[in-house]
């Protein structure tokens, strides 16, 4: 496929993402005209660049909901939620000939647009009497708000006298709101006739303000008898719609006074620009020319963004596979730059090492706006799920809300794509199981309606995003019961309420009697704990019978880039992330000996954990008189990792380990050390579990 | 480089494995390192000798000699890695593969390759794509793609945390 059409297919996407969120948002507030120009706007763009890029069926198709809006833009039809569903049905539809083609014509468009028509055609009839008074009310918006003036400020030459600070009356203007200043300096005499306690210059301001008249006259009031103050509104919002040029330098100069009406016809006979012209002539002064020009500019600023239409792009679009490579070659700079540092610390060469530095503040910087390049706000996401909510509710018979908070935290790209499925798992599994039908709920003496709350916020090196539901909350005796009936748990086991509900991650588990389509068959949990795995992160279960559950996911910020702590068991270097770290301590040989036997070590009068990696890795060799141990938190438990040695803070770029070694469990990647030697990344989650398994 | 139409070239390049001269297809063959030091992944079978860092990738490397059930490769100057692209489950993978030292690049007509014999080989036959002749001797032409792929090249070895009894 061409590259022009995989740009449109690109955008498409985009405004179809955008016209799903604008439709939800229209079905909250049927009455809001500007949501309802987005959705036409965004039809009428797909239809457009449809048409020019050969997807005639999408632009046929999307041309009957174009109609259909451009009747609601103008009142004739009302938003109705039968108008949202059926336009919601019909994105879908875009969507489809957009992936799969066709033409358009399969049953289903055709039902879509005969529903369109008849929403079209019926409402028409019967409501164009009612609605036709309307329609005037929702025309352009009345000139509300921010007017510009243009104000002449020409203070006598004795205002110093007075005590006035001219400076500081242009300074309060310019925080009344978007502003040009011009001074006019060609009154001030030559040096030798200048008396410094004279004010010779006068300013022309170019004010866009919402304030009225009055408020700018009040910045003056104390100079008000020793200036001479014009004020003229050259410019109302709403203004010159039809307009499509601002008045032209001619204009502005005679509307200010600084040249008369016949003097410029006379000029004007003669062609040239008109600027130069009446320099030259000596009419007019050049600043005053200035001067008119930069109100025209100042206008035309002001008007482009009373338009968003006319925006420049901020932004560029640029292929993900790119910014791929600029991660790895950044990774690279990374790596490169911690030999250098390496080298130049033992170098002993000043100059050398004051390059090192240099060096790594850059390239620390580098990383970091590179990795800030990748990051995208979670918004999207959620605003997805809105629709995934509306839906189901409706095929379940719930009434659900969805609210979402936070919907502006950003994550790696990476990690953003990735956690869409298992979303739609927690999400769907909270509306079928979680939250109650109506009556269950008003039996229960809550309110009809269920909620489901969305939200993402930072946490350290960490994003955290909670699912919250106010459903019937997680049994811990059933999911027991469950678990033992299905044979995953012994019937005599001793859980506590956390690791009962983190059986419903457990693989071939099902709470649901009745199995439904919207959440499947009990494969789902566990899938969405093996993705969660796999991005490095974590989940956690939190619920309240009768009240609700919350599920939390926490993600690491990025995969590519992370803060380690450099241990060496042997002749080994391994890299344990640097934020699951707590502290290291050192442990004898005698103490080690006990603790490797107990599994179970005591510090500072806690007992924890001890996992020896030297053991766990089979790595031969006699272990140091004195072994470290660091303490890291995992999943809220301090667990020690026995190591012979602890390096030092790390900057780890994580390269995957080769398909090769897909099954080896406890490590996640690796890493190149500034000598060029590999180091392995630990999963020290998953040491874990496989070391509680073994017990 | 040129290429040639038919999709089976006829060069190999050949390097030593204790004492035996085996061939592999040069067009499976990326480049020749010298030997570098090598990080040992944990709970991987003894003949995966770890990961080396080929200019900022992560590449497994394997000994063939232990592969092939010959005693471990001891490094000496002679000693290379060869980088070679293996088709794995339908992935093009890069891997490394030890070996003695590298000899030559060597044309062979097809006609001079002969299926392998079935018994008199030290390796398992389902290895061997063929024994080329060459000079005096044999040279054994690899099927390299099976050498990595087959049976356990994936699966971790059952850790046995050899956790003998202090002594």
């Amino acid at each position: 496929m061409d590259v022009h059409a995989e740009a449109f297919k690109e955008e498409a996407y985009e405004l179809l993402a955008e016209l799903e969120t604008s439709l939800l948002e229209l079905e909250e507030r049927p009455d809001d005209s500007e949501v309802v120009g987005r959705v036409f706007r965004a039809m009428h763009t797909i239809k457009g660049s449809g048409a020019m890029f050969g997807f005639d069926a999408v632009s046929e198709f999307t041309h009957e909901v174009e109609t259909a809006f451009d009747r609601v833009r103008e009142g004739f039809i009302q938003v109705t939620p039968e108008l949202i569903s059926l336009t919601l049905q019909a994105r879908d539809k875009i969507l489809d000939l957009l992936d799969n083609g066709g033409d358009g014509q399969d049953a289903e468009a055709r039902q879509i647009v005969k529903d369109f028509q008849r929403i079209c055609c019926c409402r028409e009839s019967c409501q164009t009497e009612t609605s036709a008074p309307k329609t005037t009310g929702s025309g352009p918006s009345p000139a509300s708000g921010s007017r510009t003036y243009r104000i002449r400020f020409k203070p006598v030459p004795s205002l110093f006298v007075s005590g006035s600070n001219p400076l500081l009356l242009l300074a309060e203007l310019q925080e009344m709101g978007e502003s040009t200043v011009i001074a006019h300096l060609d009154t001030i005499p030559m040096l030798d006739e200048y008396v410094p306690e004279e004010c010779y210059t006068f300013w022309d301001i170019i004010l866009t303000t919402d304030k009225d008249e009055n408020g700018i006259r009040d910045v003056f009031i104390f100079v008000e008898d020793l200036c001479e103050l014009r004020i003229d509104v050259i410019y109302e919002e709403g203004d010159f719609e039809e307009h499509e040029e601002y008045k032209r330098l001619g204009e502005i100069l005679i509307e200010r006074g600084d040249i008369s009406a016949e003097a410029l016809n006379e000029i004007i006979g003669q062609q040239q620009r008109l600027g130069e012209k009446l320099v030259q002539s000596r009419t007019v002064e050049q600043s005053r020319i200035d001067a008119a020009l930069l109100e025209q500019e100042h206008i035309k600023k002001i008007r482009e963004k009373a338009q968003p239409k006319a925006k420049a792009a901020s932004s560029i679009r640029v292929d993900s596979t790119r910014l791929d490579n600029l991660v790895d070659l950044v990774g690279e700079l990374v790596t490169v730059q911690a030999r250098l540092t390496q080298k130049a610390d033992g170098a002993q060469d000043p100059d050398l090492l004051l390059i090192a530095e240099e060096v790594e503040r850059l390239t620390t910087e580098l990383r970091d706006n590179t990795m800030s390049i990748r990051m995208l706000p979670i918004g999207s996401t959620f605003s997805k799920f809105r629709r995934l909510v509306r839906d189901l509710s409706r095929d379940l018979g719930k009434e659900i809300e969805m609210t979402t908070e936070g919907a502006e935290t950003e994550l790696d790209k990476t990690v953003i794509d990735q956690l869409n499925d298992p979303l739609v798992h927690i999400i769907r599994n909270s509306l079928d199981h979680g939250i109650e039908s109506p009556q269950a709920r008003l039996a229960a003496g809550k309110g009809k309606g269920g909620t489901v709350h969305l939200s993402a916020r930072h946490s350290g090196a960490f994003v955290l995003i909670e699912i919250r539901d106010d459903g019937a909350g997680l049994d811990p005796e059933k999911l027991r019961a469950k678990a033992v009936s299905k044979g995953l748990i012994a019937a005599d086991a001793d859980l506590s309420k956390e690791e009962c509900y983190a059986l419903i991650l457990a693989a071939g588990f099902s709470t649901a009697e009745k199995v439904t389509d919207v959440s499947g068959r009990g494969v789902g949990m566990d899938v969405v704990k093996r993705s969660i795995d796999n991005l490095r992160g974590e989940i956690g279960i939190h619920s309240e019978l009768g009240v609700g559950t919350t599920i939390t996911l926490k993600l690491p910020l990025t995969l590519a880039i992370i803060d380690g702590l450099l241990v060496k068991i042997s002749a080994d270097f391994f890299v344990i992330p640097l934020s699951m770290v707590d502290e290291c301590i050192e442990l004898t040989r005698e103490e080690a000996f006990l603790a490797k036997k107990r599994s179970m070590m005591t510090f500072r009068n806690d007992i924890f954990s001890y996992i020896n990696l030297r053991d766990s890795f089979a790595i031969s060799g006699e272990p140091p008189a004195i072994e470290r141990v660091v303490l890291a938190n995992v999943k809220g438990e301090r667990i020690g990792f026995g190591v012979d040695q602890v390096i030092g803070q790390h900057q780890t770029v994580i390269k995957t380990l080769s398909n090769v070694y897909k099954d080896v469990s406890g490590i996640s990647g690796a890493t190149i050390l500034g000598d060029g030697t590999v180091a392995l990344v630990l999963d020290v989650n998953q040491l874990v579990q496989d070391n509680t398994h073994g017990a | 480089m040129a290429t040639a139409e038919s999709s089976e070239t006829n060069q190999y390049l050949t390097f030593n494995l204790d004492g035996e001269v085996f061939g592999l297809a040069i067009l499976k063959v990326r480049e020749v390192l010298d030997f570098t030091s090598i990080t040992r992944v944990p709970q991987t079978p003894q003949y995966m000798r770890g990961v080396i860092n080929l200019r900022g990738s992560v590449v497994p490397v394997m000994d063939l000699r232990l592969k092939f059930n010959m005693a471990e490769t001891e490094k000496n100057v002679n000693t290379c890695i060869i980088i070679t692209e293996v088709e794995l489950n339908g992935e093009l993978v890069v891997l490394g593969a030890l070996a003695d030292s590298v000899q030559e690049v060597v044309d062979l007509d097809a006609s001079q390759i002969e299926p392998p014999p079935h018994m008199g080989t030290r390796l398992r036959t389902e290895f061997i794509k063929g024994m080329g002749k060459h000079g005096d001797g044999f040279i054994i032409v690899l099927d390299i793609d099976r050498v990595f792929s087959s049976e356990d090249l994936a699966t971790v070895q059952a850790a046995a945390p050899q956790i003998a009894d202090p002594v």
